[in-house]
Parts: structure tokens; sequence; C-alpha cells
């Protein structure tokens, strides 16, 4: 345990505050209170007991404020609270709250930091608390990071059992009953002789009771619904076609904008003719937006359709034009000058590298987009004294802030009403599409305006995972590895995002070799390097940022080198790791998927792979076989280890998802960059994995880990080396660049 | 130009090229058929029209002959399509955007073929993309559906 954890829960104090017609809680958080949010919109009768709980005569209301773009985080939120507070998460309002500092993410940045994540030493320690309440002091509110559950899975808790012992004593202060006779299922509160109060019953005297100082959370083994199957709380509509998504939005008057920005990013807008356009029916306006034209029309088509009339030179962007050229500035960065970054290096590297016989090798990834099924949008209001603004973001603060300042009100002016969606993948950490739609609804006060990207637009906007480019080299010497150095060489992933929505954390771009250096084995030479790259176009946080190629990179050279020693993947792997619970992963995946060794029978192969990433350690196993039109998926074997687990249902969707996210991109998807934008538009040239080619999964969640992690990532990173790895193992042949269709098909 | 959603009659005044899809989301607030991509390459638009499922992205209103629905039509909460059943009970959904479309398609495979394989199901549910990876889920809620329909 952390002493964060230990100072947190200490001072962990509730104080309350007096307020018309009701009675809200704040938490009293290291050194400074964090205000409850809830208590300025408090209506009488209404209690806001925590920032997370609303309690009224007529419903309970959860405040989640981390965004659900599919990872199932809405329904985690939800029973988190339920469980301490014994309430049914599917009976109260989930309502994601406005941003505010409360909400704050203190594990995001922190994580970014260059200490390995298994080293507790005492100033990795110190910094990243210092990181933590820096975040915390900023108000920074993000989903991302896969740090949702580790970072709120104690306020929560707390917060439901803040909220039910809370309730227990307005109960008893009405009843004369001592608190100790109390007990509490499905929204109330049980008497002695087995009478019900409803919570909601007693909202107006939660305002005339002192608040609860201090709460036991309880233990584990009493859990009711955290550690088994249960619904999540979003699953029914979704199966009966009810859950609103961003772009489903509808509200009076509103009117349907849509974008056609310079496909050369930041190249901004040259002479256009707009005559076309205009005159197109349903057209109401066409105007000016940064890098681009926004078309605001009655309908979506129509506006898209206006959009495509429009006729505009684009002036070239600052950076090279083609893929083929981006490549050569990546190959000349590799020099000392650029050296970013060298947070692992044991043994003498050099040493063991000069005379030896060396095995070398280069591997390459290329720009892929996050291509979300929902495309971009945001529905925006503004009005003389207020902005409103409807949209899924990762980002709610940094959206509200924006907004503010593009429209000269007051961040208490804008409300940022954040919306389910239709997936992520990182691409809505930043917010570059609502600030346009801000834009554009600034041009029409008073009318609701929503804007969507076209899929072509959605495709050629994206902030990319970043070309990437890696060089090792390694010996081996009596049939085991002896020595790994590995360049990594990209432009900054962590530069490039923060600067654009947070502020850039102090020293090396971490992102930049995150599955690189970090990963926890013992080879006695051992070197990771981050070389930065020149920027070229905007690139963001794609699923598994940074550990997505270099998990690729790692995991293929030490593949290489243990085949050049003689030696099992799986027994090397195991003889060269010493973290118990990364080995427990390893030892896993091997008894799941019968590891023998990677034949497996003539026109078959067996890969392996290892990635420990957002703190979770995670091997693959994948089964291929060599058919007649090429490579067929079989099988994955995926086991992990986060600790422990609140909704295994959910659990094992986001390692299955993982990993064929991981699978469907490595097969066949990237953005090749011509005339400054990429020529793939539409998942036509960008399919990734389609039901056919799904291969079996089998899960297993260890339970080990003593921390509590996320796992909408780390499944993702070691799934493209164990598929190259069986590629190998069935073919011989060593894919060292993706995506793998271009060297081999796929059936 | 008069359509029939859900059995409900409507009356449009749109071009005559404006995809179904449009007409339902923006026309109509028909919102379930999803926009994915507007060249019928995810299926996430999927309607059925007089029960055969067609991409409402690429079809123009004026092509329409029949009668539309919708998972709206298929079942409800209180009277789930055994397909939204199997839905619910594998918890397929992620983000859930795939998923009517999903759905839709699924249905018109199980009214065709009510004891599909896996080969069948490869077949006519892979022009349906999903970026999450709920496939796996999807298969099994496909056979628990078919089976749950071939009994009753």
């Amino acid at each position: 345990m952390s002493r964060l954890r230990t100072i947190a829960r200490r001072t962990f104090l509730i104080g309350s505050a007096a307020v018309a017609g009701g009675v809200a809680f704040g938490i009293y958080y290291v050194r400074r209170p964090t205000p409850n949010p809830l208590l300025a919109d408090l209506g009488q009768g209404e209690a806001a007991i925590t920032p997370f709980v609303k309690i009224t005569g007529e419903k309970i209301t959860f405040i989640v404020p981390r965004s659900d773009v599919g990872q199932g985080i809405m329904s985690t939120q939800a029973y988190l609270i339920a469980e301490e507070l014994d309430v049914d998460p599917h009976s109260v309002e989930l309502d994601p709250g406005q941003p505010h500092e409360a909400y704050f993410n203190g594990k995001i940045a922190s994580n970014s930091l260059p200490f390995h994540p298994l080293d507790e030493g005492v100033v990795p320690r110190t910094v990243k608390e210092l990181m933590e309440i820096v975040a915390r002091l900023s108000g920074a509110q993000f989903t991302g990071g896969s740090s949702s559950v580790s970072d709120l899975y104690e306020r929560l808790l707390h917060a439901g059992a803040t909220a039910r012992e809370t309730i227990k004593l307005a109960a008893s202060t009405r009843t004369g009953v001592s608190v100790s006779e109390l007990g509490t299922e499905d929204g109330h509160v049980v008497l002695p002789g087995g009478d019900r109060i409803a919570y909601t019953d007693l909202a107006v005297d939660a305002a005339n009771v002192d608040p609860v100082q201090s709460v036991d959370l309880r233990p584990h083994a009493q859990w009711r619904w955290l550690g088994k199957p249960h619904l999540r709380t979003d699953t029914i509509d979704k199966s009966l076609g009810l859950q609103d998504f961003g772009i489903d939005l509808r509200l009076p008057g509103m009117l349907h904008a849509t974008v056609r920005a310079n496909p050369g990013r930041g190249g901004g807008l040259g002479a256009y003719d707009a005559s076309r356009a205009r005159a197109m029916r349903g057209v109401r306006s066409v105007l000016e937006v940064k890098d681009g034209l926004g078309v605001i029309a009655d309908n979506t088509w129509r506006a898209f359709q206006a959009a495509a009339a429009l006729d505009v030179d684009w002036p070239a962007p600052d950076y090279p034009a083609t893929s083929a050229e981006m490549w050569q500035v990546l190959e000349e960065a590799h020099t000392e000058a650029n050296i970013n970054s060298r947070l692992r290096d044991d043994g003498d590297v050099d040493a063991a590298l000069s005379g030896a016989e060396i095995i070398t090798a280069e591997y390459r990834v290329p720009y892929l987009a996050h291509a979300a099924l929902e495309p971009l949008s945001a529905t925006v209001l503004v009005e003389d004294d207020q902005v409103t603004i409807w949209t899924t973001t990762q980002v709610p603060s940094a959206i509200r802030d924006a907004a503010a300042e593009m429209t000269g009100l007051d961040a208490e002016q804008v409300t940022v009403n954040a919306v389910m969606g239709g997936g992520s993948f990182g691409r809505r950490l930043d917010h570059d599409y609502a600030l346009q739609a801000i834009e554009i609804a600034m041009t029409m006060p008073g009318t609701p305006v929503k804007t969507t990207w076209s899929r072509e637009e959605d495709m050629t906007h994206d902030f990319p995972r970043p070309l990437h480019l890696a060089r090792a080299r390694g010996t081996v010497s009596d049939g085991r590895v002896e020595t790994f150095d590995i360049d990594s060489i990209s432009p900054s992933l962590a530069d490039n995002w923060f600067r654009r929505v947070f502020i850039v954390p102090p020293g090396p771009d971490t992102l930049l070799v995150w599955g690189a250096y970090d990963q926890p084995y013992e080879i006695p030479n051992y070197r990771a390097t981050g070389y930065r790259a020149p920027d070229l176009i905007p690139i963001g946080s794609w699923r598994s940022p940074g550990a997505c190629s270099n998990a690729f990179f790692h995991e293929s050279f030490l593949s290489e080198l243990i085949h050049e020693a003689g030696a099992d993947p799986l027994e090397e792997r195991l003889r060269l790791m010493a973290d118990p619970i990364s080995r427990g992963v390893l030892e896993a995946v091997a008894e799941m998927s019968n590891w023998s060794g990677p034949n497996i029978g003539p026109g078959r192969g067996r890969g392996i792979a290892f990635c420990h990433s957002h703190h979770v350690p995670v091997a693959e196993v994948v089964d291929v076989t060599l058919t007649e039109r090429g490579i067929k998926i079989d099988d994955i074997w995926i086991a992990a280890d986060c600790g422990t687990v609140f909704d295994p249902v959910n659990a094992e969707a986001q390692l299955v998802g993982g990993a064929i996210w991981g699978l469907g991109h490595a097969m066949n998807c990237e953005l090749t960059y011509e005339n400054y934008a990429p020529i793939q538009t539409n998942y036509h040239a960008f399919e990734g994995m389609r039901l056919y080619q799904c291969p079996r999964t089998h899960t297993r969640l260890a339970g080990k880990a003593p921390h509590v992690q996320g796992l909408g990532e780390p499944s993702s990173a070691p799934a493209s080396p164990a598929l190259a790895d069986a590629i190998f193992s069935a073919t011989g042949r060593r894919l060292r660049e993706m995506p793998f269709n271009k060297f081999i098909d796929f059936v | 130009m008069q359509l029939t959603v859900d059995g409900r009659d409507y009356e449009v005044d749109v071009e005559d090229d404006m995809p179904l899809l449009w007409v339902l989301r923006d026309e109509l607030g028909v919102t379930s058929p999803k926009f994915g991509c507007g060249i019928a390459q995810c299926g996430a638009c999927t309607v059925h029209i007089d029960g055969v499922p067609m991409r409402s992205c690429q079809l123009a209103v004026a092509d329409v002959q029949g009668e539309i629905t919708t998972i709206a039509s298929l079942g409800t909460a209180a009277d789930p399509h055994p397909l939204q059943t199997a839905w619910i009970t594998h918890q397929v959904a992620q983000c859930g955007y795939c998923q009517t479309g999903q759905i839709m398609q699924a249905a018109d495979l199980l009214a065709l073929n009510p004891d599909p394989s896996d080969a069948d199901i490869d077949a006519v549910m892979s022009g349906n993309l999903c970026r999450c990876g709920t496939y796996p889920r999807i298969r099994a809620a496909i056979k628990d559906a078919a089976q749950a329909m071939r009994r009753t």
C-alpha cells in the first residue's frame, strides 16, 4: 500500500455544510477540502451526501464522473457506490455530473512519470504522490490510461458507505432506535422489527443530523455484487436499441452541421468558393472555422452534401507529404542527439555487444486511426449568459475551460453534459471536435446546433497512433539470452497530447518507451533507449499508447533471440522473469493452452508474448493454421492479473476486446499518407477484425496482484507480437512490420 | 412521399436520393439505426424492409418499397425478441453502437435458418463491424437465441 493511500485514508474526514432545505457533505482529502459540486443546485428536501450521491424525496442519483465509451465504467462506478449503500444500481439515476475538481483523476499524470511501474522505492513513490496532489489541485478530470478503477474505487466505496451511515443516523434520530440496531437493504433502512424506511423518505431528515465522520468499508467476502457476475447498468438498453449516444441527441429547433477541414492537419484555409454549397437545399450557412469550413443545414446528409460541394484550396501543412518521407525523418532521428530517455540500462550492454556475434533486427508500425464506430459529434447551444455542450468526452473539464475562453463566459456559465459514447479508444482524450462545434454554434446564438463528422472527416482528422521505428541488437550464449538492447524512435506522443489538453509532465517522454523499458525481465545486459523524432502530423493516445508499438518490438525481438538461443519461448521468458505476479500470468497462459513449445503440427503455428502495461501483466498465446488461402487465427489464450476484479463479466469482455483490437489492426490496418493526408478514409480500407476472422478466445484473471487496476487497454499490446510469433512458427517467416497483410494473406 | 416505419405512417418531403438512414434519423427522429460509415461497410444502419435486412445508409429513400421496421418492432423490455434476451444474458454490448445493426442482421439469419452453424453465422454476420470486439459473445448469443426459438 503506498504512503499516499495511508495518508488519504487517515485524513478521510467527512464535513457538512448547511444549505437551504437540504444537507450536503464534502470530503476532506489531503490538505485541502474538495468542495461538493452538488451543493449549488440542491432544492428543498434534497440531500447530497458526498459529491457522488444525491437523494431527494423521489429518487437516488449517483454521480458517475468517468466517461463511458464502451468500457463499462459507468456501471462499475455505480456498483462501487451501490455495494456499500445497499441499493440496486438499476434502480437509481446515473448522472455523469458536471466537470468539477471533486472528480479529479490523480493517476493519469503520475502514471506517466519515468519510473519503473514495479519500483516502490522512496523517490518514485514521493514524486508520484506529488504529481497526484498537483492533479488534485488542478482539478483535472480525465477518463483514460485504464486508470478509472484504480483512481476512484476507494472514493466510491467510501461515498456509498458514508451515505449509508448518514442515512442510518437520520433514521435513528427519527425512530429513537440506536444506529447499531439498524440495518440496510435495497434502498431502505431496516428497523429491528422488520419495518423499513426508504432512503428517499429520509432525505429531509439527513439535513438535520450531524454527519458521520468515519466509516469502515466492508470486507470483500461480504460483497453482494462486486467480484461476482452482475448485469451492467447499460446492457438492457443497449440490447433493446434504446441507448442514446451523443450523435442521437435531438433538441427543439436544432440544426445539423458538419465540417470540411484541411486534410493536411493545421494547414489552414485557402481561397474557396462556397456558392454552390450555399445554394443547396436546406443549407443555412457556410462559415469559416479553424483550418476549414463549417456547413449548417437542416439535415446532416444535406450538410454532408454541401460540404462535399465546397471548392477549396488547401494550403500545405508544415510536415512531409508522404509516409515514405515521414519514415525517413524517423530513420534520420536515430542519432545520439535525439536521445530522450534511457530508463533501463542494466549490466554493460556496450561491452557485451563488442566482439560477440550480434543479432539485429528492425521493426516498424504504421499510423493507426481510432475509428470508433460512432463518428465524432457534439451539440452546442450558445446563449447570452451561458453555453451548453452535449458530447462524449474523456476530458470534460478541458472542454469547459476552452468553451469559457472561446465565448468570454466564466467557467461556471458552461455546462458540459457527458453522453454515452460509441467507442473512443483514446480519440476522445482530444476535444478538437467539440471546440469546432462551439465555433459553429457561436454563429447561431439561441439555436442548438449538432455538428457531426463524416466517417471520412473522422479518419482524415484523427490524432492517430504514431509511426514508430525500433532497432534492436542482442546476443545469446549457452542457450540463453544475454544481451537485449532496443532503440525506440518516434515523435513525442506525451508532448503532443499533454500540450493540447493539459500540462506537459516533467522529465522524458515515458510513453515513447512504455512497453520497452519497463518489462519485468532480468536480462544480464538490458538497455532501452527512447529517441525523440521531430513532430510530424499531430498524434494521440491510441488504446495502450506506447505499449501497443513497443510490445510488438520488444517481444518480437525477445522471441528472435530465444529462437537463436535454441530455447523454449515460454521457459526462457520464465527464467528471465523474477516478478512473481508476472510469472503467474505466464504460467497461467501455459497451463490454459497446454503449452509444449511453438510446434503444434504441420501447417500450424503457436506464438507467445507478454507485456506489462498500465500496471497489469498480460500473457497471450496465439494458434494459427496456414491454409491455402492464408493464415487463419484459431485460438487466443489471455492471462492477466489486475488484482481485485469488480465486474468479472466485463473484465472478460475487456480482455477479449483488447486482444481482438490488437490482432485486427496488426492484420490489416494502416494510415498511409499521400499529399499530407491518409489515403484510407473509411472502413473498406481500414477493416480491423471481422466476425469470420475472430478466433476462439480463452481468458483467465489470476487475482494475485496486490493492487486494483483497470483492464481497458493492457490486453491489446501483446496480441500483435503473439500473432507474429505464431506466423513465424507456422511459416518460418518473421514479420517485423505491421500490418502483416502486406506480407501474408489472412482468411 | 409516404413511408411506414414500425407500423406508423409518415409523409416526408425530401430529395429522392436522400439515404433512408438520414430520413429516419433527422426527419423522423428514429435514431436506433446508426450512422457509422455511410458506404454500407459497417452495418450499424441495418433496418428491415418487408423483413429483409438493408443498409439504410446506401438506400435512396425513393427506392424504398415496403414497410420499414427497426429494432423497436423486434422486441420491447416487456416482450423482448429471443435475440435480445440472449444479448442481455451474454452481456454482448460494450459501447453498443453497432449492436442494433448486429441484432437486426441476426434476426434475419434466424428467420431463414433456425439452426445456423458457425460457418452460417460467419457468412451472414461478417458485414457488421464491431470495433469493441464483441464477436465471441455475438456468436454465443445467436446460438442461444436459435435454441430458444426452436424450443418454442
